[in-house]
């Protein structure tokens, strides 16, 4: 709850941050704080430096950008759950960003911060893969973008160096005829999601002609359920034919497992199959 | 005039203060020259300490001192345990407030360091070095109690602090000669208590008066003032304990802890006020737990229902040492409560208290008795399964009728009244029972799984006859003290020994010296939690503190009455005799057009330029208060839940209870004590409970991981009463604090496991948590 001595900056810009990333090692940045502020009252993480991004205005708020949207890092859980750009162009999202821990939390914390920290627990990164997804970010060399399933590469681990800022997220619009949902199963202390499950299916003529699933909290990085993604094409849309297609996701589980005293490896692997049937129903009878 | 409060719901007063956070707690306190402590607790669950080198820490910035167990050696003693239950050869072995040559939970103090920031502080714990030599650890009570385990202190062979036995009738006998018995191992999950302040302590010792005072999280601030007098040699009239507000407790703020003894052991060796705050991470280290319970119990009955007798073995966690009030829970608040809300005749029982490697274990809300009843509610709902009996009925059959003024039960004490059958009808009837009945035949038959639950329940609480209290070896009495002092303006002081902590009582207190003298509720200020203005008395907890110092307020109040009642004659110039009373007025009998009021009263016995011959000036009067018996709460609850057989999540849907508490001073405090009670005791049948890895580990360290109720996972709890008085009491109350946790954990984990009867599963372990109960949906699919 008292944290080791570290060094505070303010930047005024994302060049600034990055300047100072570059120039204080082990330098870290604080958004909304909710994730890196508790590992370092537990003296979890104890980094010399905080490089504080939260007045950068550049990066708060969504914006269209082509069909879809761009949202910047600092924007909070909370707006993205309220803004109708989100909810009309990728409804998903805002259904996830809604059910983040609890309003404290929303009201806090931000997409960047929360896309970063790349807990296998968290809501955003599933629902952002399984959307396709792009990161932007900033270093010294400019800017790049890193697609959301390259993104994850481990255990509360990014594909960001060390002095790069993530700047936003590009979120494709939803396809007209398609359907989407996230479920989890909620911690009962964290919130955090124990199983989430994120479901994107295009319906046509009754049948799927094509689905991205993504399970988070099973594996140390969001899962793709490819041979979920493979049964559901060209699947009826029944009851019997999601359940099928969802029971197809043992197959793929093959990175690093987690599981904690409360929920074991085992029972998220069976709770994800539940979770994405739950998923498939709702986006399945939200397509056309 | 004023408007009579007893028994209305006026808003609590001590509310604005506390909702809008500017009610003055112990980190609060600010002294001139304060320094601050912080404590290295340990890492390790079982350890020999080889060594520790303080030297590092203490050239760190601000540091002023650091002291390890050795510093303390001869200056403080260790911490006492206070109730010695008779007959159950207790050992208590030596707990020093710093371990000197051995470390046995993970959060055991080691050092402290004390700085002039507590962030210095905190940052200079990291230099200190110890050299731990690990040991075996042992967490389960049971496997704990077992010869080859890992033992905690030489002197304790198989970990067994004591064991205590409770007996009634010829129990063998019943069971030999039942129709059925029904029998079940339960598990009542260690529990963190989780009061919104954590611990605190601040210390000032002035050396040239020896005096020492002591700012306080305590729910008995002269309980304290007594064990910090016997720990620290500070001559106990020369200590002040102070409870400013204190938020919340739950029992885990009665004991006398190492830290508070810490604290003024740095005051005392370096002259300057010293606070020691701890973090949440602290207090889910070393802070009393509760519960902790493996219990193997058995019930007989005859075929047509009756309950013939109660069987158990009990292995209590007593966590690394005993605790102040640590051994009476187990046995005296449970044991002895086996009979239950029932007329069992034959009744036996043995406890055995262990030592685990794992955070002392002491009262928690409840404190015994929630271990009891759910053991009891448990076997009833078995029993009635085994006859193929509804279980309300079975109840029924079994429970105590109708009395008014005592019941002797088979663990030989003597309930003081109940009504036991009414509040059961009561809850069927709010419920709708047989409606939930014919709705759960129904989702059964599509397959669903929905439960529904109950528990007919009794408690002790009213803590109680000192006598008794002093014959089963808590070493305090319990009765309470009140003055109740009137001022010139009718304004009115009444200062208690107990220390409320956010039960309500300025509020309740006042409504009975308003009833009892007239005064209006906003001319009495109810004084508290300071051992320098206030009366002794032995503290909150157990439901005691509107019983027992109630019941001191208002003999207080009735001696102020009897005096006015002589004032008035005098200056209405009357016979006393003839001097009749209402509402707060005196006057003669049948011209109450001349009365004298309360407010008269007090200004002319304040001046005392006219008083009858002899009598003394002022009006202000002391009373004291020791409970003939403890006083039996009870009622019924019932909850309905639905279990989802893919996931294991218990949804409980509708939660009722009916309880008891005799006369209700505050209706709207009772039902917050109730609704916050229940919510409590629902935590550890769904949610809560402290887990340790294989070395003694905590591996739900945080709030993130230590699932609290939330107001999300509840339903509605539909709260409803009935009105029982005790015969004994001067008010008729028997006591509400710990009526729902008591009730709640049985009546919700009776609704799962009926939810889950149909599959074959008769247990799970607690807390519910969706994956064992999923995985004990798949066992006995898979045929078990």
């Amino acid at each position: 709850m008292f944290p080791s001595q570290f060094d505070y900056h303010r930047a005024a810009s994302v060049a600034e941050a990055v300047e100072l990333l570059s120039s204080n090692e082990g330098a870290k940045l604080l958004a909304g704080g909710h994730s890196l502020l508790p590992m370092m009252k537990l003296r979890v993480a104890s980094p010399p430096t905080l490089v504080d991004i939260g007045h950068i205005a550049d990066l708060k708020g969504v914006s269209a950008d082509g069909d879809g949207v761009r949202i910047g890092a600092l924007t909070t859980h909370a707006e993205i759950a309220g803004s109708a750009l989100v909810q009309e162009r990728a409804p998903v999202l805002a259904e996830a960003a809604s059910r983040v821990g609890d309003p404290a939390v929303r009201n806090r914390g931000t997409i960047g911060g929360n896309v970063s920290h790349a807990d296998p627990q968290s809501d955003l990164p599933t629902v952002l893969t399984a959307l396709g997804a792009t990161i932007n970010a900033t270093g010294p060399g400019g800017e790049r973008s890193i697609a959301a399933a390259d993104f994850f590469t481990g255990l509360l681990e990014n594909a960001l160096e060390d002095n790069e800022v993530l700047t936003s997220v590009s979120v494709p619009g939803v396809a007209s005829g398609s359907g989407t949902a996230y479920v989890k199963f909620s911690h009962p202390a964290s919130r955090y999601s124990v199983v989430g499950a994120a479901a994107v299916v295009s319906v046509s003529g009754g049948t799927c002609s094509s689905a991205s699933v993504v399970v988070g909290g099973v594996e140390s990085t969001p899962t793709r359920a490819s041979s979920v993604e493979a049964a559901l094409a060209g699947s009826a849309t029944s009851g019997d034919a999601l359940a099928a297609a969802a029971s197809a996701v043992s197959g793929d589980f093959s990175g690093d497992p987690v599981g904690d005293v409360y929920a074991s490896n085992e029972y998220r692997q069976a709770m994800a199959a539940v979770y994405v049937r739950r998923a498939l129903e709702a986006a399945v009878a939200r397509a056309g | 005039m004023t408007t009579r409060s007893f028994g209305s719901g006026i808003r609590r007063r001590e509310d604005p203060r506390l909702i809008t956070g500017r009610a003055p707690y112990t980190d609060d306190i600010k002294l001139p020259g304060m320094v601050h402590a912080a404590i290295l607790r340990s890492p390790h669950a079982h350890a020999n300490i080889k060594s520790v080198d303080t030297s590092a820490a203490a050239s760190q910035p601000g540091v002023l001192a650091v002291y390890t167990g050795a510093d303390t050696d001869g200056v403080i003693a260790g911490m006492p345990c206070a109730w010695l239950i008779p007959g159950s050869d207790l050992k208590t072995p030596e707990h020093p407030a710093i371990a000197k040559d051995r470390v046995r939970y993970v959060g055991d103090a080691v050092a402290v360091v004390v700085a002039e920031t507590r962030y210095q502080a905190e940052d200079a714990l990291e230099h200190i070095e110890v050299d731990y030599e690990p040991l075996g650890v042992v967490i389960n009570p049971k496997a704990a109690a077992q010869a080859g385990a890992p033992q905690l202190h030489d002197d304790v062979e198989n970990n067994i602090a004591f064991t205590w036995a409770v007996a009634g009738g010829d129990t063998d006998a019943a069971f030999a000669a039942a129709d059925v018995t029904v029998s079940d191992t339960i598990t009542l999950p260690r529990l963190i208590a989780n009061p919104m302040e954590p611990r605190s302590a601040v210390a000032s010792y002035l050396a040239a008066m020896n005096e020492l005072t002591l700012w306080s999280t305590t729910q008995n601030p002269h309980i304290s003032r007594f064990l910090s007098s016997v720990v620290t040699g500070v001559p106990e009239h020369k200590i002040r304990v102070i409870a400013p507000e204190v938020g919340g407790g739950f029992g885990s703020k009665i004991p006398y802890y190492p830290d508070e003894a810490i604290t003024a052991f740095c005051a005392m060796k370096l002259g300057v006020p010293v606070k020691w705050t701890e973090t949440r991470s602290e207090n889910y280290l070393a802070t009393t737990q509760g519960r902790d319970h493996v219990e193997e119990v058995e019930m007989a009955a005859s075929s047509d229902g009756t309950i013939t007798g109660l069987r158990t073995t009990v292995y209590a966690g007593m966590g690394a040492y005993l605790s102040t009030a640590a051994p009476g829970v187990p046995t005296i608040l449970h044991g002895l409560m086996y009979s239950g809300a029932y007329n069992i005749a034959n009744i036996s029982g043995t406890i055995y208290g262990v030592f685990n490697n794992g955070t002392p274990v002491d009262a928690y809300r409840g404190a015994g008795r929630p271990e009891a009843t759910t053991l009891i509610e448990r076997l009833v709902d078995l029993t009635a399964a085994a006859l193929d009996m509804d279980p309300a009925e079975l109840r029924r059959k079994n429970l105590i009728p109708k009395f008014e003024n005592g019941h002797d039960v088979a663990t030989g004490i003597i309930y003081d009244s109940g009504d036991y059958e009414l509040t059961l009808d009561a809850c069927l009837n709010n419920a709708d029972y047989t409606g939930l009945r014919a709705a759960q035949a129904a989702a059964r038959a599509e397959g669903r799984l929905v439960g529904i639950g109950m528990a007919t329940w009794v408690e002790i609480c009213g803590l109680g006859p000192s006598q008794v209290a002093g014959a089963v070896g808590f070493q305090g009495g319990l009765w309470e003290s009140a003055i109740v002092r009137f001022h010139p303006t009718g304004k009115v002081n009444v200062m208690v020994g107990s220390s409320p902590h956010g039960q309500g009582e300025e509020t309740t207190f006042a409504q009975i010296v308003s009833e009892e003298l007239g005064v209006p509720v906003e001319d009495v200020e109810i004084i508290h939690g300071d051992t320098d203005n206030t009366p002794m008395g032995w503290g909150t907890y157990g439901s005691r503190t509107t019983v027992v110092s109630g019941g001191a307020i208002a003999f207080a109040s009735r001696k102020i009455k009897e005096k006015s009642k002589e004032l008035a004659a005098h200056l209405l110039e009357a016979a006393v005799e003839d001097i009749e009373y209402e509402d707060g007025r005196f006057f003669v009998r049948g011209s109450d057009d001349q009365a004298k009021t309360i407010q008269d009263i007090a200004l002319m016995a304040n001046v005392a330029w006219n008083m009858p011959e002899g009598m003394e000036p002022g009006l202000e009067a002391s009373a004291f208060y020791d409970p003939p018996n403890f006083t039996y709460p009870f009622g019924t609850h019932l909850a309905v839940v639905e279990v989802d057989p893919d996931t294991g999540h218990i949804d409980l849907q509708n939660y009722w209870a009916v309880d008891d508490c005799g006369v209700q001073i505050n209706p709207m405090i009772v039902e917050g004590q109730v609704h916050g009670g229940v919510v409590q005791g629902v935590g550890p049948a769904l949610w809560e409970g402290v887990v340790y890895d294989d070395n003694g580990q905590p591996l739900t360290g945080t709030m993130q991981d230590y699932a609290l109720p939330r107001a999300d996972l509840l339903p509605d709890i539909n709260v409803d009463s009935t009105t029982t008085p005790s015969p004994h009491h001067p008010l008729g109350l028997k006591g509400v604090g710990e009526a729902g946790t008591i009730a709640a954990t049985p009546t919700v984990y009776n609704a799962v496991m009926d939810a889950l009867r149909p599959l074959g599963v008769n247990r799970v372990d607690m807390p519910l948590t969706p994956e064992k109960v999923w995985r004990a949906i798949n066992d006995a699919k898979n045929g078990g």
